[in-house]
């Protein structure tokens, strides 16, 4: 094949699988390090620092509680921030960065609600209570796995990227209205009396921790997804060798 | 009317089907696309009929009766499957399709029973599609293009489930049409008995498309 | 386009009696509630509206996967795909015909099974109204997973799995105006407004994905 196929010449080079491959070759470890790095100093500073007067020991699940929400609807805004490039630039990594990150984000999600709900025990002293907040996590949840279910019901990765995209932008658009209607179901059924750890009542010797591990958890995001952008781009080569494999043992018979 | 085709070529998968191929009709003129099974014909109509997306190239039509942006607003696209729904009578699908298609400028479509005379099938359109034979059904999706006026038409295997009255048939509904200035895109393995006709050999496979994976 | 409206409604009169099929589950689902929680008469007119409400909404969804999956295994879908005309609008006037094939009937049953519920006049004409306004909107938005997964063999209860998320609001505020019109503090309009503004945006949403995820399907 002397000409290049059309395809390619619309991606910028920057952006081009090999190139992509390269860079993170060299960037993933050092974000790594740093992940752990940042893993040190915020676990070492949520065990340190002192009980909450009122909930004890408990309140430590906050440092892990809190940053896996963060990241469970940061993973989708960098899903649709990806659909958006598969269907509006047709930019191929766009599929494979949304593809790599919806079982991360289903990931996060889980976390949130197994924190949340060992949190919520001893504090409210049941596992699980129809919250606003918990209620549209679980929701968010539903839809990473639904999303994931979609991707692997479909055999071309291109097709199920373009599929994929569109769902997501419409989850997208849908996320603040089920956020808002599950508010208003909430305070209709019952008026939410728990006590909250967000607003700015915060206590600065919780809030440094908490930052840190915010920040811990999003690199721990970006080297995951990083990582597993690679394994899906390796995969797909991985499948595009096989058929050629396959085609020129056709042409040989 | 001219059509123009312009190095178009078309992938599946990471395959090249064609590559770079390029015609020109004009109204009044018919292509035979020719080629073994899995050769790309039927790619190539899709392409054209717009349901594929070319890998590069254009299909245009140019100097028609009424400026279309899509070729495909101006053709009708005969697949392998007939577009007919089973539960409803003939009639009910031929004036379905008629109204919903419309016709296009510089030409008006027969009725529906009109049409179905055409085909040589007139006085069972009250019956349900799905009651017909397996050829009648193929004529009943013929006379599809006869209710509503395009001046393209995009035939993928048109005669494949039919009998050698029924070609002939064809060939003259084919004839007529281009008679009308009409132009027709024909995949076929069989020659269609028409006189004149451009050939376009398609030969499938011309390689591997460099992916970006 | 009306032409596409009285085909589609005409096709699902005849095949296989789609639209009752709807009604019909819909009915065994509220039939089945009793045996589940007790005839309790109070508990029932208590739960009666969110329960007409859940079995309208699962009932909607039902044969919603076929909507453009008929149009694709038959090859039509080729040519809706190739008009002038805007798909959108094609999508939406199938939605349309849709919903009043096997969404009507269903607000239509909806105040003889409130009567099994032992609901009052008041919330039967209340659960009547607010379905009749949110059951398009279950329409509209699950079309856009029907385009989704209309490549997809079976693609029914994915389209199920990936709607019902997304239909939470529409069920949110289609029982709390109920309720709102039921108990007396609170305000029947706001919800109800609301509803109505959810089915108009779904309206919209729902359309323009199903559309493009029309074309990007067809190969």
């Amino acid at each position: 094949m002397s000409e290049p196929s059309l395809a390619i010449r619309k991606f910028s080079d920057l952006a081009n699988p090999t190139r992509f491959l390269a860079l993170v070759a060299i960037v993933w470890p050092w974000l790594a390090a740093l992940t752990v790095c940042l893993f040190a100093v915020g676990l070492y500073l949520s065990f340190a620092s002192v009980d909450d007067y009122q909930q004890g020991q408990t309140v430590r699940i906050m440092y892990v509680h809190v940053p896996a929400a963060w990241l469970s609807m940061m993973c989708y805004t960098v899903m649709a921030l990806s659909a958006l490039g598969t269907l509006v630039w047709r930019h191929p990594l766009a599929d494979v960065s949304a593809k790599a990150a919806a079982p991360l984000g289903a990931g996060f999600t889980l976390v949130a609600l197994i924190t949340g709900s060992l949190w919520g025990k001893p504090m409210w002293g049941t596992w699980w209570v129809w919250d606003a907040r918990l209620t549209s996590v679980f929701v968010l949840f539903l839809m990473y796995l639904g999303l994931i279910a979609l991707n692997r019901a479909m055999d071309d990765p291109t097709r199920a990227a373009k599929a994929s995209a569109i769902l997501i932008l419409v989850g997208f658009v849908n996320i603040p209205i089920i956020k808002f209607s599950v508010e208003w179901w909430n305070t209709l059924h019952q008026p939410a009396s728990v006590m909250r750890m967000d607003g700015p009542t915060i206590d600065p010797a919780f809030l440094w921790p908490l930052l840190i591990m915010a920040v811990a958890f999003t690199m721990l995001f970006f080297t995951l997804h990083i990582l597993a952008m690679r394994n899906e781009i390796l995969r797909r080569r991985i499948a595009v060798l096989r058929r050629h494999a396959a085609r020129s043992a056709g042409e040989a018979a | 009317m001219r059509l123009v085709a312009e190095g178009l070529s078309a992938r599946r998968g990471e395959d090249l089907i064609f590559r770079d191929i390029s015609f020109e009709i004009a109204g009044g003129e018919a292509l035979i696309v020719t080629g073994a099974n899995g050769s790309g014909k039927s790619t190539l109509l899709r392409v054209l009929a717009g349901l594929l997306a070319a890998e590069a190239g254009t299909a245009r039509l140019l100097a028609a009766a009424q400026p279309v942006e899509r070729l495909a607003e101006a053709a009708h696209y005969l697949g392998h499957r007939n577009a007919m729904k089973r539960e409803l009578t003939v009639d009910e699908n031929l004036t379905f399709w008629k109204a919903f298609l419309g016709d296009f400028a510089g030409g008006a479509g027969l009725s529906v029973d009109e049409a179905a005379d055409r085909v040589g099938l007139g006085g069972i359109v009250h019956l349900p599609f799905g009651t017909l034979s397996a050829g009648q059904q193929r004529r009943m999706a013929m006379a599809k293009l006869l209710v509503a006026w395009r001046p393209v038409w995009i035939l993928d295997e048109p005669t494949a489930a039919l009998d050698v009255a029924a070609e002939s048939m064809f060939a003259g509904l084919v004839t007529a049409h281009l008679s009308r200035g009409g132009i027709a895109i024909a995949a076929t393995h069989q020659p269609l008995g028409l006189d004149g006709v451009r050939e376009l050999r398609m030969t499938g496979f011309t390689g591997v498309a460099e992916t970006v994976w | 386009m009306i032409a596409l409206l009285a085909r589609d409604l005409k096709l699902s009169m005849r095949a296989g009696g789609g639209a009752l099929i709807g009604v019909l589950f819909f009915m065994t689902v509220v039939a089945v509630i009793p045996f589940g929680v007790g005839p309790d008469l109070n508990l029932l007119a208590r739960i009666g509206p969110a329960i007409l409400w859940i079995g309208a909404l699962l009932a909607s969804l039902l044969g919603l996967d076929r909507l453009f999956q008929a149009e694709r295994e038959d090859g039509s879908l080729d040519l809706l795909l190739m008009q002038e005309t805007p798909l959108v609008l094609t999508v939406f006037i199938k939605c349309l015909a849709h919903w009043l094939a096997t969404g009507l009937p269903l607000v239509i049953a909806s105040p003889l099974l409130g009567l099994f519920m032992n609901m009052d006049e008041v919330a039967i004409g209340a659960t009547t109204l607010t379905l009749l306004v949110g059951t398009p909107a279950i329409t509209f938005i699950g079309a856009a997973g029907a385009g989704i997964a209309v490549a997809l063999p079976r693609g029914g209860l994915l389209v199920s799995i990936l709607v019902l998320p997304l239909a939470i609001p529409v069920l949110i505020f289609g029982v709390s105006a109920v309720y709102a019109a039921i108990q007396d503090p609170a305000p029947f309009l706001p919800p109800f407004l609301i509803l109505v503004a959810l089915n108009l945006f779904f309206a919209v949403i729902g359309p323009v994905a199903a559309a493009a995820a029309l074309r990007l399907s067809s190969d």
